[in-house]
């Protein structure tokens, strides 16, 4: 735990909106957030990563000002968050796991509410609901309950809210949790549009492709502490040059191909929750096709193969010795796949 | 058969029309200076109404309440109690007006219960906004709700022949006094409201407390027909003070000292409880 960056130093951290050092939160004998560290810089999207009950959305509450540390501190926008909460909260805006709108009024009186709690007058708060509402493609719902919207309106909704006034940090924690495909991408290009302004964007998730996508860097969190932190190709490379995934047309041969794969590479091969799958770490094209020449000499017929950089899941299963899917369920037992 | 790379591909964002929407809307706003508290609570005030507006029905247990509490116990008790219904009308509207606008504030608790569990809250937690301003609008709304619940007991009870002395002046007198009150009443309510687990812990604790307080009182009956012990209890309970100055503002002679206990009750409940609702609001969750 560090304590260490106290005061004095906000000229030589301006370019960072969050500077977070050791942040510690204790619910009864679970220490829910554990001595977390975050550097993220102005403009930047900055992915916190990990699954259900990481401490992820208790650093954002944290940093957001809506729960006092217990040990730590951190500077949000060059305020600190327990002396100076007031004036992080007039630079921030929080879009909440739970969407953070009031399910028993309208989509315009939603934003309209917000506006002029932010200080817009009555006109201005009018005019700048029904531009949030058409730019998010709402204006059809906008005098419907918000109760009988769709979980992606009411993210859009929500994100709408957070933005009624351009905020200088923006936290979204888990956006797109529980939508559709085509609800997730709109929020992602929403997220993508965000960052083109140069909002900067702290955004929580626990998938994988969605950081990958969407941050510059990303944080890698599992209970309560900061476990790798890096750009997603740096993280990518510090787990391994690549996989090469095989699918098999008959699972029963799967014993013998993967005794073959792991003679070829001299490696562990993972084998997959699909009982025809199986990968294992594979430095480049060339090795790959090989070893696929070999399977098929060997009389084992591959349906389908690719190559590619690791996932972040397996960046996430080589940081924690769990996948993240798994992370709830498994508490200090070993990893099964890794066992195999 | 040929090795794909999969390296993870960005859907495209769709080439919409709405694109230069979307920019537009995102283009950085000045941030406007900051709303002054008054302006916030009367914005969630705003709130409230809006609330009421589209769901009328909760309005519906604030009315017909008051309206069986008045029949039920003028035409059960009246012959029995006073002699005749309508001198028993004349004792007991006053006490039933009070009786309907406390079980009120109770609702006060429950719906704060229930925006707690919700994301919304920390929205306005998030805020650059006077931090009880949530509170204290919804509490500044909810008396609205008071005064209505009030009317309609006033307006049963000139339909029954109640005929209060001192006229529009001392009915709109009596009613801001138990408005009053139940603002001080209501904060004990969001504090249970913050405290307990779910809305029908808050509403049936609330019952609880609020039944005993109203029934053992002068609202029904003269105190001096009771047993010693009980009559000391309903002497020393404000909301017998509620009920005598509500009478007395409403037959036009009210006694100073019930009027001083009362507003001081009021002020102390919201001295003590209005900042515990806003402390625990602040640091709850």
């Amino acid at each position: 735990m560090s304590f260490g960056d106290e005061g004095g130093l906000g000229d030589m951290n301006s370019d960072l909106a969050i500077d977070a050092n050791g942040l510690v939160k204790v619910f009864g004998d679970t220490r829910a957030v554990d001595g977390v560290d975050l550097a993220v810089r102005r403009g930047s999207v900055y992915g916190v990563l990990g699954p259900n009950g990481a401490g992820k959305t208790t650093t954002i509450r944290m940093l957001a000002t809506l729960l006092r540390p217990d040990a730590g501190s951190a500077r949000v926008c060059g305020h600190d968050v327990v002396a100076d909460s007031d004036e992080v909260r007039a630079a921030v805006s929080l879009t909440g796991q739970l969407a953070s709108v009031d399910e028993d009024l309208t989509g315009r009186e939603n934003l309209i509410l917000v506006a002029r709690l932010l200080g817009l007058g009555r006109a201005e708060a009018k005019r700048r609901s029904d531009d949030l509402l058409g730019a998010f493609g709402l204006n059809e719902a906008e005098g419907k309950l918000v109760k009988n919207y769709s979980g992606g309106m009411r993210r859009r909704l929500d994100i709408a809210a957070s933005i009624v006034v351009t905020p200088e940090l923006l936290f979204l924690d888990e956006p797109t949790t529980g939508l559709d495909p085509r609800s997730r991408n709109q929020v992602w290009d929403i997220i993508r549009a965000l960052a083109g302004q140069g909002t900067t964007i702290l955004l929580c998730t626990q998938y994988l492709d969605e950081a990958d996508q969407l941050a510059e860097r990303i944080a890698v969190i599992d209970r309560g502490k900061v476990i790798a932190e890096g750009t997603p190709s740096e993280l990518k490379a510090s787990v391994g040059s690549g996989t090469l995934h095989v699918r098999l047309v008959d699972s029963e041969q799967r014993p013998e191909a993967e005794r073959l794969l792991a003679a070829e590479f001299g490696d562990a091969v993972r084998l997959e929750s699909d009982p025809a799958a199986l990968s294992v770490g594979c430095p480049d094209a060339e090795r790959a096709a090989e070893a696929v020449g070999a399977l098929s000499r060997a009389g084992i017929t591959v349906g389908e193969f690719s190559r590619g950089q690791p996932s972040l899941d397996e960046v996430f299963l080589a940081l924690t010795g769990h996948t993240a899917e798994e992370a709830e369920e498994i508490d200090d037992e070993d990893d099964e796949r890794e066992a195999a | 058969m040929s090795a794909t790379d999969t390296t993870t591909t960005a859907p495209a964002a769709p080439a919409e029309a709405s694109e230069a929407a979307l920019r537009n809307a995102l283009a950085r706003t000045p941030r406007p200076p900051r709303q002054s508290a008054v302006g916030s609570i009367l914005t969630f005030g705003w709130r409230g109404m809006l609330k009421v507006k589209h769901v009328p029905e909760q309005l519906i247990d604030v009315t017909i309440t008051p309206v069986l509490f008045t029949l039920m116990f003028t035409y059960m008790f009246g012959g029995a109690i006073a002699g005749s219904t309508q001198e028993y009308l004349q004792f007991l509207l006053p006490g039933t007006l009070v009786m309907s606008v406390l079980f009120t504030t109770v609702y006060s608790g429950v719906a704060l219960n229930t925006d707690m569990t919700k994301g919304v809250v920390d929205r306005f937690r998030s805020l650059p906004i006077w931090r009880p301003a949530p509170l204290v609008g919804s509490v500044v709304g909810d008396s609205v709700r008071y005064a209505v619940a009030g009317t309609v007991v006033i307006v049963v009870g000139l339909i029954l022949g109640f005929r209060p002395e001192a006229g529009v002046g001392g009915v709109i007198a009596a009613m801001a006094l138990v408005v009053v009150f139940s603002f001080g009443l209501s904060w004990v309510f969001t504090t249970m409201g913050l405290l307990m687990r779910s809305p029908s812990a808050v509403m049936n604790t609330g019952f609880m407390v609020l039944f005993p307080l109203t029934f053992l009182s002068n609202t029904f009956v003269q105190p001096d027909t009771l047993p010693s012990a009980l009559e000391a209890f309903v002497d020393a309970n404000p909301i017998s003070n509620l009920v005598s100055a509500s009478r007395g503002l409403m037959a036009g002679s009210v006694d100073g000292s019930d009027l001083a206990i009362v507003l001081a009750v009021a002020a102390g409940l919201t001295a003590v409880f209005a900042p515990l609702t806003a402390h625990l609001y602040r640091t709850r969750g």
